[in-house]
């Protein structure tokens, strides 16, 4: 179908108006640290109001085809353009990304990590954003790949600059795993390229060219791809990074992590893999089945192993993550939509969970969950928020985790193009276990860390914490000087968006589905075409 | 017997010779005089002047290349066709010029402070870059070689440099022997090439080997002269001198050789591959893919156990030079070619800037810490931010992370390896994938101490960069940034098929 071009200023205008705040603060000495804050924050703020005038400007009765589209000349001698375009199934990730980045900067104005100097810590956000949102609007191989890869350095320092005791372990982990999956992923790339004529890499034309590649080459090409995003996921056995960079990073970081850049595998699959490499995905989706379910059992299990609050929900992450790579395996527009409702939903409700481990941290200043208990009479909006939070991500209706988890374990009933009916019937048993095991360990935490009497060690301050949870976040600087209090007034306001998100999102999913699903079905239907 | 001499010379006519095309060269060889008898004039006091002359000498000479790069329409051939001026050699002359000038920039100070021999040295370092540039236009086995000791000899003295030091010593008679040793086995392979085919000059040797079946000279000549290229590359297993070399000569001159000496070798490859050996491939393709799996693993390899920065980039560099090498070992396949050319072409390009650069803050910081030690560079982001992200800026370009120029440079030899098809290409293809992660590993783990480490001894007071290092930061920092963000820039410089005589059929 056609792309429509109609304002299409407006995605390059979105995705790069962060980099006037870098340019801005580079040149503002880095004492100046509130100034660093408010340029971050106006800047994101910027960038999310552009994001929301697409959100508006976008014509939803034609959500399949992509808008905003430009297609420049970027790399002429490689067929490499400046190909861009969004439609109903980037939109919604494009605006979460814009979304997440402004709260986590509003979070951070009084959460600053130990290790201080705000310029470098918001112009590495600032970078980040760049990197994600660009991802979601290329509509070409190359330029998606140097997106995909931009997000890859500030990240790294995120963790290894502002995060735990083993941040640089846990940093340089996570940045070989993904240079790995990575590298492959580009000799994926440029062997499609050559396979469909060497002519583009443009996704319109790969996605036309791509289904004609001969069977075991697409076979192969799919398998390097699978490597690139299915480590960025991630997926088992490709997970082991997770936990560690989870754990380290500073709240903020784990908050994008979970929420943006953890999607930009999925998306790589949906967006790419799957549409151009039509008979390799049908060859490999059995195995992205069964490692999905294998990373959802193990995710649970591995959750309720953990004594360490961040790091249980790191593994959380895992199995989420899971769940959406089931949808995705099943081929079915049904799967797919569901696959990517969770991705919008485990975004929301796993960066709420990092958002309210990283307020306990710092209140507690540990995150041992044997040493917490009694939230609820210590902080108790706290304590009610992370209830909340749990039970989203349990999965429980009428909340967003729901839509995500229920229908991809649904769609694993007919997987599609002859995908073998036992084999998934069995996943979807597997994953349904998979969900009691969720609701096991979420509310097994919960108990843990919120029922029951305070303990001992931080029972003393609790009274200062009733005063300073009504005082306003001018004298915020106490909070570091211990005491247990209540949610702030900063947090409510980067909070709040996200609460809101997941119930209005679990009570009317239709909201995003309609959006999602005109791009599903036509992606489901072109491989019906192609797949015969 | 002197009465014959003289009556052939009688017969002698002076070729017509293209003076304009030859102003490149002409400038650097009037250049190298001036500074040489300024020298002797200016009191000590006044030596700083020579690194200045020294730049606008260079200058001088890539003004000349550009002039003829915008005037030039095609080729201009000159004696017979031995010496040709195409797009393929002004572009890798500019290169030339351009790397000079950075080490200009980058020895100036530290000659200045270290007191002695100026204008010696930047004498020398003209001659060596004379060499190079008369490398990208000679297409001839005698011209060649006359350019390689060109460029060399001066470089041998060079390494040495710091004489009351031990280990510049050492680096200098390594490098001049391994480098003497090398020239012995070109010119044995030269020697043969010329029994078998009757020519020196490139295009007719090329002619000569496409015609008829290999013969076991043929063969032993092509993997000769093939080999003492890999010497100036530092292709493993002729790496050996790399580290030490690197180690012991003072660190502009490593920076000199490590992106300009290595470009001289690689370009003098490519045109005896591209235009003497067509007809060969079936030789020189295995050979060089074994040497670019090898020289990027061991190389790499070897990195990661490094703890001097210094050897650590002399062994990246090493693995740098496989990642170059590597398209070369697929430039017979049909059509591959031009891509493998363009490949290699825009690699130098590339790793001339960061690699360049990454040197240049290496010098700057070790003037401050007088250590080449890696843990040394710890808290160089608290103290220094500009530097450490003028590092991050190099290193990430040197993994191979867009969108800096390295990126594109990999991108770019990975895209003419996969276009050969063959499995052997991708199994080199998937080798090179493994080793950009290793090579990340250990450029990681630099900036992991730069960003993350405490300063070591405590010691955060900043770092005054001398203005000429501060200008070579800035040449570079632009140029990696700007060629990964634009790689148009420099893929359409090297998508030329007008290396004179290749690909011809």
């Amino acid at each position: 179908m056609e792309p429509l071009t109609d304002q299409n200023w407006l995605l390059s205008v979105g995705t790069f108006l962060p980099l006037v705040g870098v340019l801005v603060m580079m040149f503002i000495p880095r004492s100046e640290e509130a100034t660093h804050k408010l340029i971050g924050i106006v800047t994101a703020g910027a960038t999310l109001a552009v994001g929301i005038f697409t959100l508006f400007a976008f014509d939803y009765s034609k959500a399949g085809r992509l808008q905003f589209f430009v297609d420049a000349e970027w790399i002429p001698v490689i067929n490499a353009g400046y190909t861009v375009g969004m439609d109903g199934i980037s939109l919604p990730l494009y605006i979460l990304s814009m979304a997440v980045t402004f709260l986590v900067m509003i979070y951070s104005w009084d959460n600053m990590p130990d290790a201080g100097n705000p310029k470098a810590f918001f112009i590495l956000m600032l970078i980040l954003q760049v990197g994600m949102a660009g991802t979601f609007m290329a509509q070409d191989l190359i330029l998606f790949f140097v997106f995909f890869e931009l997000v890859l350095l500030p990240m790294f320092f995120m963790i290894g600059v502002w995060g735990g005791e083993q941040r640089k372990y846990a940093s340089l982990k996570f940045f070989l795993y993904t240079m790995f999956g990575s590298a492959f992923m580009l000799v994926a790339f440029i062997a499609l390229y050559f396979q469909t004529g060497a002519t583009s890499f443009g996704f319109q034309h790969l996605i036309e060219a791509g289904a004609g590649i001969d069977h075991n080459v697409q076979v192969w090409i799919f398998a390097g791809m699978f490597l690139g995003f299915a480590v960025k996921v991630p997926m088992f056995p490709f997970h082991t990074w997770l936990p560690d960079a989870h754990t380290q990073a500073p709240t903020q970081g784990s908050v994008i992590l979970a929420a943006i850049l953890l999607k930009l595998g999925t998306y790589g699959f949906v967006r790419i893999a799957i549409p151009m490499l039509p008979e390799g995905a049908v060859e490999w989706a059995p195995v992205i089945g069964i490692l999905a379910v294998i990373g959802i059992i193990y995710g649970a299990l591995g959750c309720l192993a953990q004594t360490d609050m961040k790091r249980l929900i790191a593994f959380s992450s895992v199995a989420h993550m899971g769940f959406v790579m089931l949808g995705i395996s099943t081929l079915t527009t049904f799967g797919i939509n569901a696959a990517l409702f969770g991705m919008v939903a485990h975004g929301l409700i796993t960066g709420m969970l990092f958002f309210v481990a990283g307020s306990v941290k710092h209140r507690y200043h540990t995150l041992e969950i044997k040493r917490l208990s009694g939230m609820l009479i210590q902080a108790p909006r706290l304590g009610w928020i992370l209830g909340f939070a749990a039970m989203a991500s349990l999965g429980l209706p009428g909340l967003a985790g729901f839509w995500g988890e229920f229908p991809a374990i649904l769609s694993a009933y007919s997987p599609n193009f002859g995908l073998s009916e036992p084999l998934f019937r069995t996943l979807m048993v597997i994953a349904a276990i998979g969900t009691v095991l969720a609701a096991g360990y979420l509310l097994w935490l919960y108990q843990r860390t919120a029922f029951g009497e305070p303990s001992e060690e931080f029972s003393d301050s609790h009274g200062a914490g009733v005063a300073h949870s009504l005082s306003s976040a001018a004298n915020d600087d106490d909070h570091a000087h211990g005491g247990i209090y209540d949610v702030t007034p900063i947090e409510w306001i980067a909070w709040t968006p996200f609460l809101v998100g997941i119930v209005v999102l679990g009570v009317y999913p239709q909201l995003l589905f309609k959006v999602f699903n005109p791009g599903v079905s036509e992606l489901v239907a072109r491989l019906g075409e192609t797949l015969g | 017997m002197i009465a014959s001499l003289l009556a052939q010379a009688g017969d002698w006519t002076s070729p017509s010779i293209d003076w304009a095309a030859l102003a490149p060269e002409i400038v650097l060889a009037i250049g190298v005089n001036i500074i040489l008898l300024l020298d002797l004039q200016l009191a000590e006091t006044k030596k700083w002047a020579i690194a200045t002359i020294t730049g606008f000498v260079l200058l001088g000479s890539f003004v000349a290349v550009v002039v003829l790069a915008v005037t030039g329409d095609g080729a201009r051939s000159l004696f017979d066709g031995r010496y040709v001026v195409d797009d393929y050699a002004l572009i890798l002359k500019a290169l030339f010029l351009l790397a000079a000038y950075v080490v200009v920039l980058l020895s100036q100070t530290e000659l200045e402070e270290g007191g002695y021999y100026q204008g010696e040295f930047y004498v020398l370092l003209v001659c060596s870059v004379l060499g190079m540039v008369m490398m990208a236009s000679a297409r001839d086995l005698v011209s060649i070689f006359v350019a390689l000791e060109l460029l060399s000899i001066p470089a041998y003295m060079m390494a040495a440099w710091n004489k009351r030091n031990r280990k510049s010593n050492e680096a200098g008679i390594k490098y001049y022997l391994l480098g003497v040793f090398a020239s012995a086995v070109l010119l044995y392979g030269m020697s043969l090439l010329f029994g078998a085919t009757g020519s020196t000059k490139l295009t007719d040797i090329g002619a000569a080997l496409l015609d008829g079946d290999l013969i076991g000279l043929d063969v032993v000549a092509v993997v000769f002269v093939v080999c003492g290229f890999a010497f100036k590359i530092s292709a493993v297993p002729f790496h050996q001198w790399a580290p030490d070399t690197y180690e012991g000569a003072p660190t502009p001159v490593t920076a000199f050789f490590s992106v300009a000496t290595k470009a001289a070798g690689f370009v003098a490859l490519m045109s005896v591959v591209f235009i003497a050996f067509p007809g060969a491939d079936g030789v020189y393709q295995p050979l060089i893919w074994v040497m670019a799996a090898l020289t990027m693993t061991f190389g790499n390899v070897l990195a990661l156990r490094q703890t001097n920065i210094v050897r650590m980039l002399a062994y990246s560099s090493v693995s740098q030079g496989g990642f170059i090498l590597m398209p070369l070992a697929f430039a017979g396949e049909p059509g591959v070619g031009p891509a493998a050319l363009n490949a290699v072409i825009v690699y130098l390009i590339a790793y001339a800037f960061m690699n360049l650069g990454a040197f240049a803050v290496v010098i700057a910081v070790t003037r401050k810490t007088r250590s080449g030690e890696i843990s040394s560079f710890g808290g160089l982001f608290s103290y220094a931010p500009g530097l450490a992200v003028a590092m991050t800026i190099f290193f990430a370009s040197l993994a191979g992370i867009p969108p800096l120029a390295g990126w594109f440079a990999k991108f770019n030899a990975f895209k003419a390896v996969l276009d050969a098809g063959t499995t052997a290409a991708y199994v080199l293809a998937a080798i090179a994938a493994v080793n950009t992660v290793i090579a990340a590993a250990y450029y990681m783990r630099v900036l992991r101490v730069v960003w993350m480490d405490e300063a070591p001894d405590g010691d955060t007071s900043p770092v005054k960069s001398p203005a000429p290092v501060v200008a070579a930061l800035a040449i570079t920092v632009l140029g990696t940034i700007v060629l990964g963000v634009l790689p148009n820039l420099i893929a359409r410089a090297g998508a030329i098929d007008a290396l004179t005589g290749a690909f011809a059929g």
